[in-house]
């Protein structure tokens, strides 16, 4: 399996990943879509390293998921806070620093 | 070991694309779902499904290590993580599918195919070749090469990801906070509160023994009719309660002896 098909797989969830950040209105739905467009860089640096024969995309691959992991904590925190202040975890209500 | 999984036979090369080609087409047909359907609890297990599908694609390109973090880590932890906001925040938030600005979604079409066309013209300009055999630099198995990675040439983003993590767990702690601006009821004042409020006793339970096993259906007060308090406040406002219907005994046994008609008379006193 030529690591070009992990690669291409890997440009259509991104892109799959990116359309849900544009057109959905969840909060919580939008932090997912943001999650798929992570693992699909993952996917691609994985692919990179067995390209390579080598490790260090492995490594790149294991920072991005710790970094996902404390994304998602503030975020999901920011999230709740919004929530108790507004009511709603529509992205759009938090338009008050629109005007 | 993994020589014998990197030279491979030709069924195992088969074995190989076909396992690739059913789970890009699962993890393709997950996302797509992910972003079309409307509840966010459904979009968390599509999630589950990709991000699963993509821990068994690292499996087969010699990352069991990462496998198996994709797996407990996001799987495991950031997966419940997002369940248990969604649950704070209410299960049935349900987004909206009205546009609030016009012509958002052709145009996030046409963004898409753009980035589409845009990532895919800058692959097919990279050279990319087959697998390489790993190194024996890598050390002896998947897991000694990368910790042997990421306690030399990697040791400092190490060591930052770690300042990172507790800045993140603060800063959620500090985000999740609320002082509180009341000052907390006592047991006196809880007491003299039930008090007044003019009911004494628990609420009833739900009708579950009743005529249904289910706790969202009512109680059946002596005069037949449904009893308000006997269902959980959280369960009548999914509104998905109903009233159950008020059947005599007397008269269920009649309709069944006649001419066995399943249909049961209502009996109009307790009629939802």
């Amino acid at each position: 399996m030529s690591p070009v098909h992990y690669v291409a797989l890997a440009v259509i969830l991104f892109v799959i990943g990116g359309v849900g950040v544009l057109v959905r209105r969840n909060a919580i739905v939008i932090f997912m879509c943001i999650e798929l467009m992570l693992n699909a860089c993952n996917l691609a640096f994985v692919a990179f390293a067995a390209m390579h024969g080598n490790l260090d995309g492995q490594v790149i691959a294991f920072f991005v998921m710790v970094v996902a992991a404390a994304e998602v904590v503030v975020g999901l925190a920011i999230l709740m806070s919004i929530y108790r202040a507004r009511r709603s975890a529509s992205v759009d209500d938090a338009n008050l620093l629109k005007y | 070991m993994r020589e014998v999984l990197a030279a491979g036979t030709n069924a195992d090369v088969i074995a190989r694309e076909t396992l690739f080609w059913i789970l890009a087409v699962i993890s393709v047909a997950a996302a797509l779902a992910m972003i079309l359907v409307r509840r966010a609890v459904h979009c968390a297990i599509m999630l589950a499904v990709v991000m699963l599908c993509l821990a068994t694609m690292y499996a087969m390109q010699g990352a069991p290590f990462l496998a198996f973090v994709q797996i407990i880590v996001y799987t495991g932890a950031v997966l419940m993580l997002f369940l248990f906001v969604l649950m704070l925040i209410g299960i049935s938030s349900a987004d909206s599918i009205v546009e609030t600005i016009k012509g958002q979604r052709l145009a996030a079409g046409l963004a898409a195919i753009g980035l589409l066309v845009l990532l895919a013209l800058a692959i097919g300009h990279a050279a990319i070749g087959p697998p390489a055999r790993p190194t024996a630099a890598n050390g002896p198995t998947n897991l000694t090469g990368l910790s042997t990675l990421i306690f030399t040439t990697y040791v400092f983003p190490f060591e930052v990801t770690g300042a990172l993590l507790i800045t993140a767990a603060l800063g959620a702690m500090v985000l999740a906070y609320r002082e509180r601006t009341t000052p907390k009821p006592t047991q006196r004042e809880l007491a003299a509160r039930r008090l007044a409020s003019g009911q004494l006793a628990p609420d009833p339970a739900p009708g579950v023994y009743a005529l249904h096993d289910a706790a969202d259906r009512p109680a059946l007060l002596p005069d037949g009719s449904p009893s308000e308090p006997s269902v959980s406040a959280v369960l009548s406002q999914r509104a998905v309660t109903e009233a159950p219907r008020f059947v005599p005994l007397e008269e269920t046994v009649e309709v069944t002896a006649e001419g066995g008609e399943r249909e049961i008379a209502p009996s109009g006193r307790a009629e939802s």
